[in-house]
């Protein structure tokens, strides 16, 4: 755990909540163990805290944030944690909120960006699922989304977006981790049947 | 590989589900007592910091009015203190048995957690929690019933860390085969002993594939010892994705210490929250029970001041140690009434949606305890 890391991933946090309009930075951490290595973590997240003072900060400890998140996921805005518990705290996120099949995510650096599905787990599938060819394209989708709009084209961008959500809301064409018994093919030209 | 000595110790730790076996009736404790040592039994209770002391007063109310054969040793220690008494240690090591409330550990600093310190010291290697729905409870999952055991002694939170130049910490996770293999031995066992149909053991080992793949393959030795005990494995992240979508899939879970902090809370929350789900630290020697899931268990303020902490995972934890110490009559006695007032709803803390304070519950627990 660096000090030049901890203060690169805050800034963006922050930066991020700052350009989106977010109202809540939750920082997440073990330091009552941890102190040394999450502590620094913390002194990093406090430091670019005070740089924004219209954004609320706030910490909380990893495993009464994982209850809160099966609890009262609504208290959470922007959450900026270390590689490990980020890890955690997407899934059980991700799963809240519908599944990894659903939720957008990409990878940025100070040069350059990989959009891909958002939570780790399963983004390879089972072989049920390739046979079949029954994997669910929205969390890509919206993931290249947030690359339309990274590309600066926001129109594309929201029009791409209103499709896939007009499709998930009204629940036709849904694959199998949705409920649904949809093939990827059905889904595609349902979204695309949308767009025009 | 469990020991003559842990076995015992094992079967103590049984949940709710073992029929009630009549016994002679005791007027008071040490009356003609069936022990083979003749003493009645002796139990550390030290009640900690925050909502602590509440909880345990709790428990030693419900104790008094069933009149349960035990008697409480108790202590006062609080998180800040430098290093835990060492009378507490002799007391707890005379009595093998202790209950406790949580003790608050300061953030940052030099003072490193005194529960911590308490579980390495007795070496209770085994964190168990038991999370379980509630009749009359409701949550979003039905059918959950799972016992996450955690290895309490290494791992990540081993403490073990350092500043290598200013700006940049080092921190090591150590996992060992030896107590991988106590582990996995005991969740198997306890599955055994228990009627579990299934273990799964938690783990990272595509990212760290020397210390998780140790955990496995600690596992999977293990397993082979148990045929007719299914067992399975699953990466960690997927495993709380797989925690909020379908929790009726796991049964016992095996985990090292990190990622069972993290799935404890996380089913624990799933299940009602850390107000009500039971659990001890268990090592080869000793047990000491306490409110399963770590998260919260010291409270805040303002859950001391209007004393409205929620007592019924202590209760729970007492019901557990009331089985260990072969009492399971009495363990029964208490589940029951606690399962009687959550069932009926009238008198339940802020936590689980109601505004009765802890004094009301427990008094409606003893109630409960008279029908």
């Amino acid at each position: 755990m660096t000090k030049f890391c901890s203060e690169r991933i805050a800034k963006y946090a922050f930066e991020y909540a700052y350009l989106n309009n977010r109202k809540t930075v939750t920082a997440v951490h073990k330091a009552n163990i941890m102190k040394l290595a999450d502590g620094l973590f913390l002194e990093s997240c406090r430091q670019v805290a005070t740089k924004y003072p219209s954004i609320k900060y706030n910490e909380i400890i990893v495993d009464n944030c994982c209850m809160q998140l099966v609890s009262k996921p609504e208290q959470f805005n922007v959450m900026v944690t270390p590689n490990l518990y980020g890890n955690l705290v997407a899934n059980t996120a991700a799963g809240i909120a519908g599944g990894t099949g659903v939720m957008p995510g990409g990878n940025v650096g100070a040069d350059h960006a990989v959009f891909e599905q958002g939570a780790s787990a399963g983004n390879v599938g089972n072989e049920k699922l390739l046979e079949q060819k029954k994997a669910n394209p929205v969390a890509l989708l919206l993931s290249s989304a947030m690359m339309l709009r990274h590309l600066q084209f926001p129109s594309f961008a929201d029009r791409l977006e209103t499709a896939v959500k007009r499709v998930i809301s009204d629940g036709k064409y849904m694959t199998k981790d949705l409920g649904g018994a949809s093939t990827t093919q059905e889904v595609v030209d349902a979204v695309i049947a949308t767009l025009h | 590989m469990a020991t003559t000595r842990s076995i015992p110790l094992l079967k103590r730790l049984i949940a709710r589900s073992q029929p009630s076996r009549s016994v002679t009736y005791m007027h008071r404790p040490g009356a003609g007592s069936p022990r083979p040592d003749g003493s009645p039994r002796q139990v550390t209770l030290i009640p900690g910091d925050g909502i602590g002391p509440l909880a345990t007063n709790a428990v030693e109310q419900v104790m008094e009015a069933m009149h349960a054969p035990v008697y409480f040793e108790k202590f006062e220690v609080h998180g800040n203190m430098k290093k835990f008494p060492e009378e507490v240690l002799d007391s707890i090591r005379r009595n093998k048995v202790c209950i406790k409330g949580g003790l608050a550990t300061p953030m940052g600093g030099g003072v490193s957690s005194l529960n911590v310190f308490l579980r390495k010291e007795l070496d209770l290697y085994a964190s168990l929690v038991n999370c379980f729905n509630m009749k009359g409870l409701p949550t979003r999952h039905d059918n959950v019933d799972i016992v996450v055991i955690r290895e309490n002694t290494e791992g990540e939170y081993a403490g073990l860390e350092h500043e290598v130049v200013p700006g940049v910490v080092e921190s090591l996770k150590v996992i060992t085969k030896f107590c991988s293999e106590r582990i996995a031995s005991y969740a198997f066992e306890y599955a055994y002993l228990n009627n579990r149909k299934k273990v799964t053991a938690v783990h990272k080992a595509n990212i760290m594939k020397l210390a998780d793949g140790l955990f496995l393959e600690a596992c999977r030795e293990v397993a082979q010892k148990y045929p007719d005990i299914q067992y399975n494995e699953i990466i960690v992240d997927n495993c709380c994705m797989q925690l909020v979508s379908r929790p009726e899939q796991f049964d016992v879970m095996v985990t090292p210490n990190l990622y069972g902090n993290l799935v404890a809370n996380t089913a624990a929350g799933i299940c009602g929250g850390t107000g009500v789900m039971p659990g001890g630290n268990v090592g080869a020697e000793h047990a000491v029970f306490e409110q399963g899931a770590s998260a919260g268990n010291v409270g805040k303020d303002s859950m001391v001041k209007k004393k409205t902490a929620n007592p019924v995972a202590l209760l729970l934890s007492s019901a557990m140690m009331l089985r260990h110490l072969q009492f399971p009559s009495f363990a029964d006695r208490l589940e029951n009434a606690v399962q009687r007032v959550i069932l009926d709803g009238k008198v339940r803390t802020k936590d689980l949606g109601g505004s009765n304070t802890t004094q009301e519950v427990v008094d409606a627990v003893i109630h409960a305890l008279a029908r």
